[in-house]
């Protein structure tokens, strides 16, 4: 097992588990969501191929109301 | 008046009227004020998600954004970075080019950041961008806005939320007439004649969101909000009289008994 942030959060996942992997895991929908990874964006046609590591900061956002 | 659009970034829009999604009671009243209001953009913003709890409802779930353009705003960002990063993962949550900057300064009058603000547009411009940029009512800041190439001016009629509508009529009229891309009034709007005096400022549109979503009846005033807005583009493209400081009687005088 390896530790990961995810928004801010310590979290827990397998080894060379890859972006496409832990959203299935967390039941979210990839056309749904953005990711920045170590602050840098991750497109999204590459999720398939980025094996997370130890100590990656993750950010995973959404659309939400806002107006101002 | 024959078909009267107006266009932004390439796009042309018939709604004059742009709301913002936040501070409704659920996604579903969300949806009916939107519909009601007639808008065809709607401003969205970028947050977290609860990976705690990923069945929690979605706004775009509620607001099909095929159907309505989404406007990805930095509304809580007060700094350039902030609101940089903010729509860089915007422009890849959604695929879209086009969005809102606001960069504020100021947490009780949610002031804009000039400074920051020119920072931000500059950057985000470069990228590929097309920067609708919210910012003071400060003719010569909007200028350097239009000239870094934003695709809309957003001035504020009033501070963010106060509904006290428009306080600067002379500064936004300055706006207008010197500005070759849109001009839409982007906060202050309190009730459906404020909207419909920025429209007859000549204003191309207007930017509201808790003047309707605080409303006693949200869709009562959206659909109000969106006869405002087409009342006051009427007025002003049909051009008012004159204002005369004596009585002018409308029958005439001819012919009395």
């Amino acid at each position: 097992m390896i530790e990961i942030t995810i928004n801010g959060d310590p979290h827990e996942i397998g080894k060379g588990q890859s972006l496409v992997k832990l959203l299935q895991g967390l039941n979210l929908d990839p056309t749904k969501v953005a990711i920045e990874r170590n602050l840098e964006i991750v497109p999204k046609t590459t999720y398939q191929n980025v094996k997370l590591i130890e100590g990656d900061r993750l950010e995973i956002v959404h659309f939400i109301g806002g107006g101002k | 008046m024959t078909k009267d659009t107006f266009n932004i970034a390439g796009t042309d829009f018939t709604s004059r009227l742009i709301v913002g999604t936040g501070k409704y009671k659920d996604f579903e009243e969300t949806a009916r004020a939107v519909e009601a209001s007639g808008a065809e953009i709607v401003t969205v913003a970028i947050r977290r998600v609860n990976v705690m709890d990923p069945t929690q409802p979605m706004l775009v779930d509620y607001l099909d954004p095929k159907k309505y353009t989404y406007l990805p705003n930095t509304a809580g960002c007060f700094s350039a970075d902030d609101a940089i990063r903010t729509l860089r993962l915007a422009r890849e949550a959604g695929g879209w080019k086009l969005v809102k900057l606001e960069v504020l300064g100021d947490q009780k009058t949610l002031y804009p950041n000039m400074i920051e603000t020119l920072h931000a547009a500059e950057v985000l411009i470069k990228e590929g961008f097309e920067v609708m940029v919210y910012c003071s009512d400060d003719p010569i800041m909007a200028k350097r806005l239009e000239d870094l190439g934003c695709c809309a001016i957003m001035p504020l009629g009033a501070p963010i939320g106060s509904g006290l509508g428009i306080q600067n009529p002379v500064q936004i009229r300055l706006i207008v007439e010197q500005s070759n891309v849109p001009v839409l009034v982007d906060a202050g709007v309190g009730t459906a004649s404020d909207a419909a005096v920025a429209m007859e400022l000549g204003c191309d549109g207007v930017l509201m969101n808790t003047a309707i979503a605080e409303a006693g009846d949200p869709i009562a005033m959206a659909r109000a909000m969106k006869l405002a807005v087409e009342a006051g583009r009427l007025a002003y493209y049909a051009g008012r009289m004159p204002k005369k400081l004596y009585a002018d009687p409308s029958s005439p005088l001819a012919g009395l008994i």
